[in-house]
This record gives C-alpha cells, structure tokens and sequence, in this order.
C-alpha cells in the first residue's frame, strides 16, 4: 500500500480502475463529474482496459450497465441527485435481475429548490430497490468500500447490486492521504467476476422474463432473502479485508466510545468525524457519550443495532434526509427495532445538513443538549430564524 | 419447477405460448394469386409466425397469430385478407 494525497473523486477513480472493470458508462453531474472523467481519461490513455460508453442519460447509463452486466462483465457507474432519481426505474431492473452493478453515489440534495450541495436524500429515496447501500465517513472509505462492494456483490449468496455512498463536495472534492492498494493485493482480494448465468449467443437464454401473480411474489422473496443473507457476507468480507489489508475497514456499523455510554449518536456518512469529534469534547467533560456510525443501510443490521443501541437511556438520530410527512428514515427504523422489547432507550430523531447546510461541533452538541431535555420526533436542527416562511406557523 | 435468480429462463419459451386464442374475429388468409414474395408479411409480423420461401407459399401459424392485421396492411400486392374468423 502506498499513501497518496488526492482529491476524493480521484481516489474512487484510482480504486475502481483497481477493480478492473469491463464496462464503464456514465452520465455528467456535479459532484459526481470529476469521478467518471478522470475513468474515462484513464480508459482514453489505455491505462484501464474498459469500454467507456457516453449516454444522453443516467437512464441509459444504468440501462448499459445493466445489458453489459447481462453480459457477466464487472461494471461500474456514478451518479448523484437527479442522475440517481432518473436511474430508479433502471435501478430495480438490476437488483430484480441479480445483477451485481456497483455505482458512486457522490450525495446530493435534490430540486426543487435546485441545490447541488450536499444531503442524503438521493440515496435515501432508493433505499428499497433491492441495492446494498453502504455510506463512507471518508475517502479512505469510499476506496475501501469499492472493494468489498464488489465482493459482497458478485458472491454467489448474494448477487445483487451495490451503491458506495460518498457525501458530495464534502468527501468528493476534499484533498485526503488515501492508502492505495497495489493491483496484485486487490487482485488477491477480489477475483475476477463469475455470473451464475449469462447472455451468450451458443448457449441461449432469456433475461428479463416476465413473471405472472403465481411467481412474481418468490421473486422478490427471494431477493428479500439474498439482502438477509448479505448481512453476513458483509462481515465475512470486513474481515477478509482487515487480514488482506492489515487494517480495518467497512462492515456493519461502527462504535465510537460507546462502552459505559449513557448517551449514543447515530448517524451516516462525512458528518460522523463532526459526531466523534463532538463525543471527545463531551467526553472530555464528563459525559457518558458515544457514537455509531452505520455504514450499511441496506441490508438493515437490525441486529447488530439493536444489540449496540440496548444498553444506552437515550439515542439521538441525526440524518441528512427526511421522508416528508413522517420523519428521519433511520430514526423510524432505529424506533422499530424496541417494538415489543422489555425496556427501549428514548429515541430521538433530527434532521440536518439538508442541501449542503454546515453540521457543525455546535449543531451536534446543541442536539444532544435538547434530546437530554425531551424526546425529539422529527427537529429541524440549525433553522434560521431570521426567515419569515410562508404558511408555517 | 426450479426459480432462478433474477427468473432467468430458457430461450425460446414463448413457443410454449399459443396466442392464438386471442383472436377475437378475424384471421389473415393468403391467396396465393399475386404474392410476389417480398417477404414484408412476415418481416412484420409481430409474432413471427408468418412462413414462406417463393411466391404464393406463405402461411400464418393460427396457433400463435393474434389476428392483428398487419400482414394484410403491408401487403402490396393486396394478397392477403382479413377474413372472418371461423368455428
């Protein structure tokens, strides 16, 4: 391994090239662009054997991926925003045909108002199609995860789709020393791709078949059923990666100074390093203070969650989406989870960071300050209030 | 029966599909007078099951076809009609 100060987005570019990926395509938006120009450069000085294909859409993009994936070739995309949203229908195609895609999503707000800055709603809004969706505190994650996406990905208890989650501008354009593995050492950990099933003109069959009331249903049992089983192959292979790499990396979830924590943080992505550094100076205090970071959303580790968060009197979930007209995703979720269990810390939910607003020390200390007050269902942290808005109260 | 992941099939499984209970009235019927081969009956039938090699040979498999017409519409030598169809 060697340590390289680079832009985010090249660091993806760098690892995915790693990867070796047969397939690349892709669509242009900020701030997704620099990771798939610097592929397609790459690809153009003959430095990754990939057929670049130019779309007029992230619709085509996903759709390319999806008959060269068809194909049993390793295949790789990044997006954002409204490129992932004109994706979604495609999006469920792959997941529904079991196919192993990986994509970037580089996080960013979505219109209207236009915003390009950064949240989390892109990749919140397709937490149901059947893709894995894991969410990196750093660039050295959104490398590391690459590798171990494919991997979860293509394993044959698996086979399903992938998205590395990078929060944009904040991890995309940040200039961070990312550990770089060697081709041989990313060869050794992820092999080349072998598909249970492909498009081959001598031996014929049909993808993309259609499924009638008296099967449709198994199908999606049983991609309900792969997500379950990936639970464990995400583990296995956070492991696989700490013993190939000798250092630790992805999985479930990660704690934070959460032993003897009466108080927990959970949250996803960049705004965890803001969340550790708020538990040192809490910490430092005296406050019985930790934090959790999800790294995968989906497969939903339920378990692993339940079993972190138990012991704690209170959780504060802070996240950069919101389903509107109920509330922050990962809290409803995180409160799901103590239905019916004998006793259940207080749950509490924010929303913050939406549209690239800055979460600051401040913003999580002054959060966790009122969550020791009350129960918060659904708080707008750091709203001005200098804005008159119309038709609130 | 055996699912598959992503319900991957065996080619060619539409053959085991007989659409053509889906006719509702009419059947297209070759005449064989002023067929000049051209071919474009069965270039677009939309089931593909329109046969025929030289002049005055061409027939719909009634198993598959839908009766939609469109091989009477493109027929430029008006060689085939859309007769009722018959118990």
């Amino acid at each position: 391994m060697a340590k390289k100060m680079l832009e985010g987005s090249r660091a993806v570019a760098e690892a995915v090239a790693l990867c070796r990926p047969q397939v690349v395509s892709a669509y242009p938006i900020t701030p997704q662009t620099h990771i798939v120009q610097e592929l397609a450069q790459m690809v153009a000085d003959g430095e990754v054997e990939a057929e670049f294909v130019n779309v007029e859409s992230e619709h085509s993009a996903a759709s390319v991926l999806l008959g060269a994936s068809a194909t049993g070739v390793r295949v790789y995309s990044s997006t954002t925003s409204q490129g992932l949203l004109l994706m979604n229908e495609v999006l469920y195609n792959i997941s529904g045909l079991r196919f192993p895609v990986v994509l970037t999503c580089t996080n960013r707000a979505v219109s209207a108002p236009l915003n390009i800055w950064n949240d989390q709603q892109d990749s919140y809004s397709v937490r149901d199609s059947g893709w894995i969706q894991f969410y990196a505190e750093n660039n050295q994650e959104a490398v590391d995860f690459l590798f171990m996406a494919y991997r979860v990905a293509e394993d044959h208890r698996v086979m399903l789709p992938a998205m590395v989650c990078m929060d944009g501008y904040i991890l995309s354009h940040a200039y961070e020393a990312v550990d770089l593995p060697t081709p041989e050492e990313v060869d050794a950990f992820l092999p080349p791709y072998k598909p249970l099933y492909t498009l081959d003109p001598e031996r014929p069959l049909t993808f993309g078949t259609y499924a009638e009331p008296d099967k449709y249903m198994e199908t999606r049992y049983m991609l309900h059923r792969a997500m379950e089983k990936a639970l464990a192959v995400i583990e296995e292979v956070a492991q696989a990666f700490q013993e190939a790499f000798g250092r630790p990396s992805g999985g479930l979830l990660e704690e934070y100074r959460t032993q003897d924590a009466t108080t927990l943080i959970v949250g996803m992505g960049s705004m965890m390093a803001t969340v550790k550094a708020t538990v040192d100076l809490l910490r430092e205090e005296g406050q019985r203070v930790g934090a959790l970071k999800v790294i995968t959303h989906r497969p939903f580790p339920a378990q692993a969650l339940y079993r972190a968060l138990r012991r704690a009197e209170r959780v504060l979930v802070i996240e950069k989406a919101i389903s509107l007209g109920s509330g922050g995703p990962l809290a409803t979720e995180i409160r799901a989870l103590f239905q019916g269990r004998p006793q259940s810390p207080q749950i509490s939910g924010a929303i913050a960071g939406l549209g690239g607003r800055d979460i600051t020390v401040e913003t999580v200390r002054g959060a966790v300050e009122e969550a020791q007050r009350r129960v918060l269902e659904a708080e707008f942290l750091d709203l001005r209030p200098d804005l008159e808005l119309e038709g609130v109260d | 029966m055996k699912m598959t992941l992503g319900a991957v099939a065996q080619a060619g499984t539409s053959r085991h599909y007989k659409t053509g209970s889906w006719r509702v009235d009419k059947r297209p019927h070759f005449l064989h007078i002023k067929c000049n081969a051209d071919d474009l009956c069965a270039l677009s039938c939309p089931e593909g099951c329109i046969y025929g090699q030289g002049k005055n040979t061409y027939f719909s498999d009634y198993d598959y076809c839908k009766g939609c017409g469109i091989c009477a519409q493109v027929c430029p030598t008006k060689d085939i009609e859309m007769v009722p169809e018959v118990k």
